[in-house]
């Protein structure tokens, strides 16, 4: 068997295995909390009857063991079951909120991979020069400010000062794509703004560091412009710790967005999630959990291959 | 007769009939001229009313897991969600008088056991079907059966049976109360075909608005149904955004996105009136924020003590730090005067530092802090109140410790559960039903864990009282009994806050709930 094909099959199984020990545990975090789904739907109107009756209804009379089981054999045969709260189709529901997700996720890698990235060159072609303090200023400033400050700043001078872009982003199906990237720029700028430091950084440090070996000196002696040298023998070489790092943050973008989906109200997984966790509603929570861990693993899985496939010693093992 | 009215009023408020013909076809129904003079006034004021025009509405409490079940209904974007598409029997109105909506009129017997409701005739579902007696009667069962978990189970409890005879749907409860009306208001008891037997979260009513977007959390839109008995409903269609975050919800209405917001924070009202496009609307209410003790815990079982923390908390300086002044100062008892029939020369509670330290010092405390429990979900600013509230206690020499609790939670394991901790009460449309659901002894929301034989008797005697002097005099009794036995610090009944754009005209103050009783879709319009 290939050497890669054998390490993807083997992540992929283990993959599987972390997600399984994932669910079980968020199936433990679940039941901790106090409180459950009946008393959390009615609030403080429940009387002991109508929590009476809405356990019955839910099947939470049944103990948490076979629970957790009925719902791990639906989940492997693709079931995911409904809400207990609202008694909509998890797959349904979660599905629109995952699309959501990740095309706000899309247009902020767009926008952002790139930009730190090429960031990333011009800092190491000035380096110690003001372009690159200057970049590392502005980038270092905007990760360092809470995400939702930035949001509620560009909220107000944007959205109600300037009333360049609406202040709550949301979308839905009737829109065409050019309203929904209207819709959702405020947040776009507000990731962007985010997750650029980090990847801008690393691209910097890794290039850097080939920079020193003596392969980079010969491509200087032979005459070739600096930029050149940056993007065609130094780049190459430093792809892996840049891959890692814009996967975590690809990642990030997925997984992490909760607050800034609240503050522009944008329909999302984040959102989704947050609510059904307050209603202690264990299906839907179990299913927005084996899909995060899933983007994460896979996204990690990707880094990994990636970083193997850019290093022929990695790539051709003795 | 009310059909042939009906029909008048509905020409003349399409212009087709002037005020002379209207009096004169009015007055030969046996109209007095007053009367059909309001009515016709009532019908040009809906003639007046632009039509159409896409109405947006940005709303805290909308959550993914939301229903449109009108039996789960617990937060606002349900609750208003209900009102686009649904009609209960009868409306409180503003002036706190019952007003038909699928019943035409509502009479009882004597003994106020038995209540007779007329329905209205040719009323259309959205789904095409007309409204039957049937209809009602199941809608109440399904929210009154042994297997009901729905919010106005409380309400329905002492029903002992139900029936229809051609158009009149009755009632006969087990204990008699006059003020079923008010219940049958509830805004749970929306009327579905078949009762929502068969899918009850359909969202198929008999409103003015026919649902057509429901995903909860998101948006839930709605268009104008063109078989709407009503002529209120001004709009082509109705958007209710989830917009939970407060900037947020305030940055949409400031931009235009929205144009209506609810639940404004007091401490951004103020700056938001000053901007310009919008106006804020703050109404009195009868919801109101409470510290809430076990009577029957120690050391709260002490009256004296119980006299003690009621002396020690200053209510002026609540209503002005916590709400900003939209509100009104509390008096320990859940009512004020936006309720009917209430008595408002019983004296003001005052903070009054040397009367605390003298009933602190009669109730023997030993001295050790009293936990507090607060969390910032208990109400707006719970957290800063139960500060407050710590510091005036200080100053006459009972120790408070406040003990922070998380959001998340708070409703089942600290309300109702822990001796002494911050809450708020809605209010309900009528004092019998806001002493019957938090203050009998057998109530399941007793969260004061009040025990009062006499109070339970009066509360009983006036159920039955069809003498509203008599009434007013039972209920004045049982305010003192609360207010000097209970287990309720009561600081501040706080306003309805709500943004609205300038765009909008029609606005009426009414105190039954926030949005006008969620009312403005209905009687608002474009200017």
């Amino acid at each position: 068997m290939h050497p890669i094909l054998k390490l993807v099959s083997q992540r992929l199984a283990l993959g599987l295995l972390l997600l399984l020990a994932a669910s079980a545990l968020i199936f433990v975090g679940t039941q901790i909390l106090p409180g459950d789904v009946a008393q959390s739907i009615l609030g403080q109107s429940a009387t002991p009857e109508a929590l009476a009756n809405l356990r019955k209804d839910l099947g939470l009379n049944e103990p948490a063991l076979s629970r957790y089981f009925s719902w791990l054999g639906g989940a492997i045969q693709g079931d995911l079951g409904t809400a207990l709260t609202n008694g909509q189709d998890i797959a349904t529901s979660m599905g629109k909120r995952l699309g959501n997700t990740l095309f706000l996720a899309f247009w902020a890698a767009v926008v952002s991979v790139p930009l730190a990235i090429f960031l990333g060159l011009v800092a190491v072609r000035y380096k110690d020069r003001w372009p690159d303090k200057m970049i590392s200023a502005v980038t270092l400033t905007s990760i360092s400010i809470p995400e939702f400050l930035i949001g509620y700043v560009l909220m107000y001078f944007v959205g109600v000062k300037l009333g360049w872009a609406p202040s709550v982003a949301m979308i839905n199906d009737s829109m065409s794509l050019g309203q929904k990237l209207h819709a959702i720029a405020l947040p776009v700028t507000v990731l962007t703004l985010v997750v650029l430091a980090h990847m801008m950084r690393m691209t910097r440090a890794a290039i850097l560091n080939v920079m020193q070996s003596a392969y980079i000196e010969t491509a200087e002696l032979k005459g070739l412009s600096s930029f050149q040298v940056i993007s065609r023998h130094a780049f190459p070489n430093a792809i892996a710790p840049i891959v890692n790092v814009v996967m975590l943050n690809l990642a990030y973008l997925v997984v992490g967005v909760v607050v800034v989906e609240v503050v522009f109200v944008y329909p999302g997984m984040g959102q989704y999630l947050v609510d059904h966790v307050a209603k202690r509603d264990v299906p839907v929570v179990q299913a927005c959990g084996l899909v995060f861990a899933a983007v994460y693993i896979l996204l990690n899985m990707v880094a990994d291959i990636v970083s193997i496939l850019a290093n022929p010693r990695l790539r051709h093992p003795k | 007769m009310q059909d042939q009215l009906d029909y008048l009023a509905k020409r003349a408020s399409a212009g087709k009939l002037s005020r002379r013909d209207f009096m004169g076809k009015a007055s030969a129904l046996g109209v007095s001229a007053a009367a059909a003079s309001t009515m016709f006034a009532t019908a040009a004021k809906a003639a007046s009313h632009k039509k159409g025009g896409d109405l947006k509405i940005g709303s805290t409490g909308g959550e993914s897991t939301n229903s449109l079940d009108p039996a789960t209904y617990a937060s606002q974007v349900p609750y208003h969600n209900g009102r686009q598409f649904g009609d209960t029997l009868v409306e409180v109105s503003a002036t706190g008088d019952i007003e038909g909506r699928l019943a035409t009129s509502v009479e009882s017997t004597p003994d106020a056991k038995t209540w007779m409701f007329k329905l209205r005739q040719g009323v259309e579902f959205h789904n095409g079907k007309t409204m039957t007696g049937e209809d009602v009667m199941k809608t109440m069962e399904r929210h009154s059966n042994e297997d009901s978990k729905s919010g106005a189970l409380g309400v329905m409890k002492n029903i002992e049976s139900m029936k229809v005879e051609g158009d009149t749907f009755s009632v006969t409860l087990k204990n008699a109360n006059a003020d079923l009306p008010y219940l049958m208001a509830d805004y749970h008891l929306i009327i579905q075909p078949n009762g929502g037997m068969d899918n009850p979260a359909e969202g198929v009513g008999t409103g003015p608005y026919k649902m057509e977007v429901d995903e909860p959390g998101v948006r839930h839109m709605y268009s104008k149904f063109a078989n709407y008995w009503g002529d209120d409903g001004h709009f082509d269609s109705v958007e209710i955004l989830a917009i939970n975050d407060a900037t947020a919800r305030t940055a949409a209405l400031q931009s235009g996105q929205v144009h209506l917001i609810n639940r404004l924070e007091p401490k951004i009202a103020g700056l938001l009136s000053r901007a310009p496009g919008v106006s804020v609307q703050s109404t009195p209410g009868r919801g109101h924020y409470v510290f809430i003790m076990h009577t029957n815990t120690a050391p709260f079982d002490s009256k004296e003590l119980r006299l003690a923390l009621k002396y020690a908390i200053n209510r002026e300086e609540m209503v002005e730090k916590i709400l900003r002044g939209y509100g009104s100062v509390g008096n320990d008892m859940p009512i004020n005067a936006a309720y009917p029939l209430f008595d408002s020369s019983i004296p003001q509670r005052m903070y009054d530092v040397d009367k605390a330290k003298e009933h602190y010092a009669k109730s023997g405390h030993d001295g050790s802090p009293i936990i507090l429990r607060t969390a910032d979900g208990a109400f707006p600013g719970a957290v800063e109140a139960a500060q407050l509230f710590q510091q005036s206690a200080q100053a006459a020499g009972i120790p408070l410790e406040i003990k922070r609790e998380p959001n998340d939670g708070y409703w089942s394991e600290v309300w109702n559960k822990q001796p002494f901790c911050a809450s708020y009460w809605g209010g309900r449309p009528v004092q019998d039903q806001m002493y019957s659901t938090a203050y009998l002894s057998s109530a399941d929301w007793n969260d004061t864990k009040f025990n009062n034989p006499e109070f339970d008797a009066k509360l009983l005697a006036a159920k039955a009282e069809l003498d509203l002097t008599k009434r007013k005099a039972l209920y004045s009794e049982m305010g003192n009994i609360v207010r000097d036995e209970g287990g309720l610090i009561c600081p501040m009944f706080n306003d309805f806050i709500d943004g609205v754009s300038d765009k909008l005209v029609g606005w009426e103050t009414d105190p039954n709930g926030e949005l006008m009783n969620g009312q403005v879709t209905r009687k608002l319009s474009f200017a």
